[in-house]
């Protein structure tokens, strides 16, 4: 068991606890550069498809997860990155000015819609953002001579200083690419939560009533963590729509951003890894799910629906038991490992708390 | 005479909104938590009496087949919250939402094992016929449809605002604990609000297969719903109702008078518009407390 002895502030906010842990991540980044080498191009792309879907976790967790803020209508910033990505990018931009440009643009529309929306409480606000959701369905196809409507849009050649990359002819690049901004990504995540700020988002999560006696403004700060959290989404939204190659008003429906929800409370809300913990059940249930259906059952019998169902019979699983998601679980484990014979059965036993409305406020 | 017909089937079709909504409202309005899987209640519900009507499947009689179906839902609705919902008591709303939509995401996947993804009709005697008024034709399942809602929204007004159950419910969802100290039996009362609502859905689910065919996807009738629910005010019954008529009579005027891709959105359109300036709904019962 290592022991942190924290004696600083410092400390307490350091990037990476010990220098074991950096080690650790070192050499997961290492495996994950080298990893074109090692797996075959279908494999590849499968953990780019991992690695875009954790980028969009990440982004609806800053929300969800840091500010507690649930949000049922991030399918409709996915849309607008990806979308503002590939105009721009007709228009003769570069991708390197294109691309963050198309999250910047995402962040500053999630914020302008965050200003209304921060006056709602939870349920409003998912309610609302479903309804946002469903509305960026209609209005790409009312916006067809920008959008091309239902017959949809392709993704053009990504060109970095002639570098071309390509999803289907040239994988391991655009894996490269991917594994890039995911970790651009994780490391601006890991360092907004030990600003300042960060613990903002944390106290404005907790207790708003509280958050707000310690000086936070909550309006203020639900709007920016709205902004960063729907700038992420846009990136991701980007990618998403480069790994499909092409894409119309019907690939960001609204089951997507059902299924981002739920992919975070799987994995573990409210942690880096748990948006990649998530990102890997959502990415590889549907072929587990194949597998599983053929040894069982046999091949050739088409069951509507079934994806979904297990997906939700999973979520309704891990809520009841385990709300900390598999990376909960992860945590468990170690713990036990790491206090081995003092471990205790009720060391993570859930206090018994009763519900007090909100309705009056 | 053609504003008339498009109001009068917008009313019909509102009064399903509603019936969707006012199973959210009195969830909500009980125990502070939202059922995101209402619609799919309706649906399995609409599926559950054409498994017992239908001479396909059970060949029951519709008038004896109808109350087994909401005696099974009301039946299934506190059984859900016996052995699921009681394990979140006092946890986030949030942790409730998601575990209702997955919840509904698995109740699609049933009903479509069992009824198959086909749409399908309720052999109702709802269903046929038409009533002419003075030039106005009105199908018999609409006019059904509205009586029965109205009806079913004013003996639940009255259950809540009179009746000793009802009282106890509402006090059971502002504190939960004074409420227990109090001598409610919280947990029960609870139990016995979600299988209210899930007949109220039973009901709404058999005038809606009245009106037309059904399949498993007719589940997302309930994000209409919340449409409606938000619009007339979450935690007011007849403003449930009245939501669900404003969505319900919007939608065929809007896509009377506007083109083809504006009429859809107009219903969410209005739910934003509301929740940006009223966020509590037209009809909250809520006053803002002054500490």
């Amino acid at each position: 068991m290592r022991i942190h002895f924290k004696t600083s502030y410092e400390h307490d906010i350091r990037l990476f606890p010990d220098w074991w842990s950096f080690f650790v991540y070192a050499s997961l980044i290492f495996i994950a550069v080298v990893l074109p080498w090692l797996i075959d191009d279908f494999y590849l792309g499968e953990v780019t498809n991992v690695l875009i879907w954790a980028i969009a976790g990440l982004g609806l967790m800053m929300l969800t997860g840091q500010t507690g803020q649930a949000s049922l209508g991030h399918a409709a910033f996915l849309a607008l990155g990806c979308y503002s990505c590939v105009i721009f990018m007709e228009q003769g931009w570069p991708f390197l000015i294109a691309f963050p440009a198309a999250g910047f643009l995402t962040g500053v529309v999630g914020t302008i819609i965050a200003i209304p929306a921060i006056r709602l409480h939870g349920i409003y606000l998912a309610i609302a953002t479903i309804a946002l959701s469903i509305l960026a369905d209609d209005i790409i196809v009312l916006m067809e001579p920008i959008t091309d409507g239902v017959s949809g849009k392709f993704a053009p050649m990504i060109n970095i200083f002639g570098i071309e990359i390509e999803r289907w002819t040239t994988p391991d690049r655009f894996y490269w690419l991917v594994l890039a901004v995911t970790i651009l990504c994780t490391l601006a995540y890991r360092n907004i939560l030990r600003s300042p700020l960060g613990r903002a988002f944390a106290a404005v999560r907790d207790s708003e009533v509280s958050a707000t006696a310690m000086g936070v403004h909550i309006a203020k700060t639900k709007a920016i963590s709205f902004g960063i959290s729907c700038a992420i989404t846009g990136l991701a939204g980007a990618l998403m729509g480069f790994y499909s190659g092409a894409f119309n008003n019907e690939t960001f429906n609204i089951v997507i951003s059902i299924t981002l929800l739920m992919m975070i409370v799987i994995g573990g809300l409210g942690s880096i890894h748990g948006a990649f913990f998530g990102a890997v059940v959502v990415a590889f249930l549907p072929q587990f799910l194949s597998i599983a259906k053929e040894t069982v059952i046999g091949g050739g019998v088409a069951i509507p629906g079934l994806e979904t169902g297990v997906f939700g019979m999973i979520l309704i699983l891990f809520i009841l038991f385990e709300p900390m998601g598999i990376y909960g679980r992860w945590m468990k484990i170690r713990i036990w490992f790491e206090l081995f014979p003092f471990a205790r059965k009720d060391m993570f036993k859930r206090q018994k708390s009763y519900l007090k409305t909100e309705r009056l406020r | 005479m053609e504003v008339l017909q498009l109001l009068v089937s917008g009313l019909a079709n509102g009064c399903v909104y509603g019936l969707i909504a006012l199973g959210f409202v009195l969830i909500y309005k009980a125990t502070e938590q939202v059922n995101f899987a209402q619609g799919d209640f309706m649906m399995l519900g609409a599926f559950i009496t054409l498994g017992l009507t239908n001479a396909h499947y059970m060949g029951l009689p519709f008038w004896v087949a109808a109350p087994l179906a909401i005696a099974i839902m009301a039946v299934l609705g506190y059984l859900l919250d016996f052995f699921v919902l009681r394990h979140l008591f006092g946890q986030s709303q949030t942790a409730v939402v998601i575990l209702t939509i997955a919840l509904g995401f698995v109740i699609r996947f049933v009903a479509g094992l069992i009824w198959t993804h086909e749409p399908q009709t309720l052999e109702s005697p709802l269903a046929i016929g038409d009533i002419n008024i003075g030039g106005l034709v009105l199908g018999r399942a609409d006019v059904a449809v509205i009586v029965v809602t109205v009806l079913l929204t004013f003996f639940l007004y009255q259950f809540f605002q009179r009746t000793k159950l009802g009282l106890a419910m509402q006090a059971a969802s502002q504190n939960q604990m004074a409420a227990y100290f109090m001598g409610i039996p919280v947990k029960r009362v609870q139990g016995m609000i979600w299988g209210l609502s899930g007949a109220v859905a039973a009901v709404a689910g058999i005038l809606f297969a009245s009106k037309g065919a059904i399949d498993p996807n007719a589940g997302l009738l309930g994000i209409k719903a919340f449409a409606a629910a938000v619009i007339g005010g979450f935690g007011s019954l007849p403003g449930a109702l009245m939501g669900g008529l404003i969505v319900g009579v919007i939608e065929p005027f809007a896509s009377y008078y506007f083109p083809a891709g504006y009429s859809q959105i107009a219903p969410y359109a209005l739910l934003l518009f509301v929740l940006v300036f009223r966020p509590h709904g037209l009809f909250s019962q809520v006053r803002t407390k002054k500490v």
